[in-house]
Formats: structure tokens, sequence, C-alpha cells
């Protein structure tokens, strides 16, 4: 609740900008405080470098699907005797709606490109770290809907991808065991992807999804402006003992605005060349962003003969076919292995021990007792919200991959590059090769994160600078 | 504050009108939930389909829609029906064990999984993520597939392989063979698909 605020009179004699500034500060102050808080007075670190332009970026794009959002549901209709015709009608006869359309859907994969390279920031320099959890945590969120988000507005152009997509992730709902079949029906509404369930998916696209999506981008701007953002040298601007001017502003930070709105500017700059490059001259980009398949409208009888989901979401669903019944057995043994180390070698009281046992002995009962294709699930759900739990997982005395141990940097590198070779797994057609690839990409997913307090304590960190390396130019 | 003492009705009047409030909130919950559900139309749209088969030769697919999801129904040569019983070490449940009642009604319940032996009537949806399997009758090897196949149906997207009785083969994402739907014979090649005598 605001305390009362003394009623600012002005001098009969200011300009009539200053009077009208000051009869709103009066009336609305709270958006002048605003305005303060998290543009004017915002003090960030003064060192921050490239990754750093992430996060404005995606709120950028966040802007343009929006605005191109509300411009598509103008012609487009969500019935699935209609859709498929009316986003071609977008395509051919609505001026400028090709443009707009492209806009669209290169901006959703746009928006993939800028997150995951802001969360790989957050991983360099452990911008997840107490107090930054809620942050980390919000973003995950934004993260999960975003794939909520990108995965029910590929339903609506209602082509073979769209449907047979549509298809394959409703019904891994239904691997789940007893509500599975349930759930599933209910999800779509209908026993097979149908009008009912492009209706349902197209109400969440345009209303709840983005709801969802606005407040999660509130709640992390505003956590992440109560703590106070991290920078490239994992140090604290702010708090006791830290340098502060005569004001007693952080010495190391700057205002957010104007030295970051200006900073951003350029790196928007780059960011629309890109884009509009894509929008222009490759707005499929070689079936990555679009897929050629879903050019063709939706048939329930026919699956394309090579159907893989949109690249943002392959290396998740690589993990999903990486689950038979063969890599079963590797699990059973991860878990073995896990609960023989707790109890044999952990520092830990005796019933905590009895409970890993039976846990494990439960877990492999579970593994044996019910299908692959439900593990294939968890797994693929697992690898995302593990994310959630990196806070507690990193337990490097040092937050910035700057002064942790020089091998860090490469077990980064080879995390990057099992993503990579996951997601293009995911594109292919299922294959021995590829199978037994994604399995040891899922196995080392999974253990770069859970063995995550084991691996960060080990080797010594580098010295950390008490004040932010920064170079003035 | 806490100086204050507590007014034990005003507590007790508290938590009853709270307790009705959230009763009242799940209570107003439940028909937005139910509007999940399909809806009446949806369900009556099960209505069974009627399919001449006099013009299907050995070897050839038919695909009518059933409930939205293809239903085929193949002629199988003798030489494939043959050759079903050879692949039961290599499948994962040969004699449709596996929940029976919902992928294998009684009359298919037999080593060609169909009431006519060369008739195959399956729904084409794989019993994995729900995509429709393609054909693949021709023997040999070739791509994903193993070099002994035999003939029979492969998933594109995850790549189960199915014999020419919809069974599936051992190590495969899908767990189960292929439905196969209620199905009866109105005459020797008329077929109807979605009832059978039992119903």
């Amino acid at each position: 609740m605001a305390a009362y605020r003394e009623f600012k009179e002005i001098s009969p004699n200011a300009s009539a900008g200053a009077k009208l500034t000051n009869w709103l500060e009066n009336r609305f102050p709270t958006a002048f405080d605003a305005y303060k808080v998290h543009m004017s007075e915002y003090y960030a670190p003064k060192n921050f470098n490239f990754w750093y332009i992430f996060g404005s970026l995606a709120l950028l794009v966040l802007v343009i699907q929006i605005v191109t959002g509300i411009f598509l549901v103008m012609n487009y209709k969500p019935d699935a005797a209609k859709a498929f015709e009316s986003v071609e009608y977008i395509m051919r006869d609505v001026p400028w709606g090709w443009l707009i359309r492209y806009m669209h859907s290169t901006g959703a994969s746009a928006f993939f490109i800028v997150v995951y390279l802001h969360m790989f920031r957050g991983l360099l320099y452990g911008s997840y770290r107490k107090p930054r959890e809620l942050v980390w945590i919000f973003g995950c969120a934004i993260f999960l809907a975003l794939m909520a988000e990108a995965f029910m507005g590929y339903l609506l152009p209602w082509g073979q991808m769209s449907y047979w997509g549509a298809q394959v992730i409703v019904n891994l709902f239904s691997a789940i065991p007893f509500v599975g079949p349930d759930l599933a029906l209910l999800i779509r509404g209908d026993y097979v992807v149908g009008d009912a369930t492009l209706n349902r998916f197209f109400s969440f696209h345009v209303i709840a999804v983005p709801l969802v999506l606005l407040g999660l981008v509130v709640a992390h701007l505003l956590a992440l402006h109560d703590v106070g953002s991290n920078n490239p040298d994992g140090i604290e601007i702010k708090g006791p003992g830290k340098p502060v001017d005569d004001k007693g502003h952080p010495l190391d930070g700057v205002p957010f605005h104007p030295y970051y709105t200006v900073h951003d500017i350029f790196g928007v700059s780059i960011f629309l060349f890109i884009f509009s490059a894509v929008i222009f001259f490759a707005p499929e980009f070689g079936g990555y962003f679009l897929e050629y398949n879903n050019f063709i409208p939706a048939d329930p009888l026919k699956t394309p003969n090579h159907i893989a989901p949109v690249w943002y979401f392959t290396p998740f669903y690589s993990m999903l076919r990486a689950i038979t019944s063969e890599m079963m057995y590797a699990l059973i043994a991860c878990v073995v292995l896990g609960a023989g180390f707790g109890v044999l070698k952990a520092k830990l009281p005796g019933f905590i021990k009895g409970g890993i046992v039976v846990a494990a002995v439960v877990a492999i009962a579970l593994m044996l007792s019910i299908d692959a294709k439900f593990w294939g699930v968890v797994v693929m759900g697992g690898a995302v919200i593990i994310l959630f739990f990196l806070p507690w997982l990193d337990c490097s005395p040092a937050r910035s991959i700057r002064y942790r141990p020089g091998w860090h940097k490469w077990l980064y590198a080879i995390f990057v590059v099992w993503f990579v070779v996951l997601a293009y797994l995911g594109t292919q057609a299922p294959s021995p090769v590829g199978e037994r690839v994604s399995q040891v990409g899922t196995l080392f997913y999974f253990g770069f994160f859970l063995l995550m307090p084991w691996w960060t304590r080990l080797g010594t960190p580098k010295p950390v600078p008490d004040r932010v390396t920064f170079k003035p130019h | 504050m806490s100086q204050t003492p507590v007014d034990s009705s005003k507590r007790t009047w508290l938590i009853a009108s709270s307790c009705a409030g959230a009763v009242g909130g799940v209570a107003t919950a439940v028909p937005f939930v139910s509007a999940f559900q399909p809806s009446e139309k949806a369900k009556a749209a099960g209505a069974a389909v009627e399919v001449d088969i006099s013009g299907l030769k050995p070897d050839e697919k038919l695909t009518v829609e059933w409930r939205g999801k293809p239903v085929w129904i193949i002629r199988r040569s003798k030489e494939q029906l043959a050759e079903l019983p050879k692949l039961d070490s290599q499948l994962a449940d040969p004699e449709s064990k596996r929940h029976p009642d919902e992928f294998t009604p009684p009359y298919a319940r037999n080593e060609w999984r169909s009431i006519k032996p060369e008739i195959l009537v399956v729904v084409g949806i794989c019993t994995h993520l729900g995509c429709s399997p393609v054909d693949k009758f021709v023997p040999g090897p070739q791509p994903s597939l193993p070099s002994d196949w035999q003939g029979g149906f492969l998933c594109p997207c995850h790549g189960s392989t199915f014999d020419m009785a919809g069974r599936v083969f051992k190590n495969k994402p899908a767990p189960d063979n292929l439905e196969v739907p209620p199905h009866m014979y109105l005459s020797d090649t008329r077929l109807l698909i979605g009832e059978d005598k039992k119903a």
C-alpha cells in the first residue's frame, strides 16, 4: 500500500509540458516510480557482453508475435474444413498477409533461438545461483509455456505435419498408466485429432497461454530487478561492502536507461537484419522453420513418410525416441549404480540409506512393469523439468565459467555438441545407428545435470576478483 | 495485533465460510473441466462403415475411414500367410495375448488375426503414438528394415515394424499389435466395420 503523498504544486510560469507531467505525477505516481525502479535508476552491471542481448531480444520477439498474431486472427478460421484454406488465403489474397504470416512463423523459430541462447548465458555465468533461483524458475516456466504455445500454434495451419505432430504429442499423454487414455481424450475433445482439437488449441494459443506467458514475463523481470542482474564475472555489484558513489549508486553499475536501452538498439538492429533476411529470402529455412509436408492439407488416413517436429523440439524428441525396451536395461543399471553409490560411499544416516534402497527397488519394479513408451515420455518431460533444479544442482564455488576450472569449458562444449547432435537426430528418420547415438546423448544430457553436485565441486577455481572486469572504450 | 484476543466464534465462521467457498469453487470447476470432453455429436459419430471387398486383389490394400481413423483391409497371399507362424520368435506378442479385449476381438485370436485367413482388417494406427504405418509389402532388405524382412508395415515416426498380421516386432517402441476393429461379414464380399455379431 503506497503511503499518502503530498500533492505537488508547480509554478504557474512552468512550461505546458512540465505542468502536464506534474498533473500526471500527482494522479498516477506508480507509473513514475516504476520508470525509475525499472529503467532510469535500475543499475545493471557495466560489464555486460554479447550474451546479454538475448533477454531484450526475447521481449522484442514476444511483441512481434503478439502483434502479428492479432493480425493473423483477423483472417484465420479455426475450423478443420477451412483452416488450411484460410492460411493460404492469408498468404495469397490478404494484402501483405504473406509478410505478416512469415513474420509470425519465423518469429516462432527466432523466439526459440533467442531463448536457447539466453538460457545458455545463464548456464555460462551461473545466473541461476542464489539469490536468483526464482528468476531462473520463472524463466524455465516461460520456456515451458513457450513450448506449449509453439506446439498448439503449429496445429493451426492444419497441414500434414500439424495434424500428425499433434496426434503424436497428444498420444504421449495416453502413455501415462491408468489415467492416460482419458486424459488424451480430454485434450483432443474427440476420439481422434479433429475439429474440436483445432478449436481448443486455437483458444489456448491466442488467449490462455499468452496470458500466462505475459504474467510469467512480468514475474521474471520483477524478480530480476529485485535481486539485480548477474554479470560475466558472476560477482555482486550491490550489497554491503560493495563500492558506491556519493549518491549510493553502485560504482560497477550503470542505469539501464539510457545506457543499456541505447546499447540494446544496436543488438536489435543486427537481429532485425538477420530476421528480415530470413523472412524475405528463406522463410521456410530449408524445411526447418516451416516443414514441406505442412503445405499439404491434413489427411487423417495417411501419415507423411517422414515426420519430425520443428527443430526446436527435436533434442527432446530424440530423447523420447531413445527410450526403447533395450534402453530400459541401461536406465535400470543407472538406478542400481546410483543407489549402490548412495548406500556404499555417501555419508548418510542409516534410515536415509534404507530409503534409497526401497526407492531404487520400487523404481526398478516400475521400470520393468510399465512400457518403455511411458518412460520415453517421462524422459522427455524430465529433460525440461530438470532445468528447474539447476540452482541446486550446481555446487561450484565460482558462479561464472570464467573462474571455474578450465575443463568446465570443455564439458560445456561437449554438452552443447550433444544437444546439437540430439537436435539433428530428431529431424532425421529413425535408424539403428541414430538410435544408439541418441541413447548415448540422452545419458550424457541427464548425466551432465544429475552428476552436477559431484563434478562442479571438483578442481580448483581461479581467484574471483572483487570488482567486475571492465575496460572503458 | 497479538494482544487482541481471538474471537473463536468469528474464526469458526471464517473457517466455515472458507470451506463453503472452496466447495463452490470446486463445483464451478466441474462444468469447465467437463467441457473438455467429447461433445454429444462427437460421441454419436461412431457409425459402422460398410465396405465392398469384391474387387480386392491379393497384396492389395483398401483404406476406409471409421471414427476418423484409417481401417485397412488387405488380401494376403498364400505365401504371406505361410510366413506368419515362422515369425513368432521375433514378435513381441505373437499370439495377441496382451490386452486382447482392446486389440484383438475373440474371432481374430488366431494365427492370422482375422475371420477369413486371407483378409486382414486392422486399424492403421500405430499403438505407440498414433502415426499411421506405411506399407512395406515387398520382402527383402531395404532402408529402415532388417535384411530378412518378409513384408509388413513400418511406422515412419518411430520405426516400429509390424508383420502381415499387424503383429509388432520385438524391441520396438510400439507395445501392442495393431488393433483389429469390431467387424463382421454381411455377405461373402460385403464387410461391416464397427459392429460385430456379438454386439
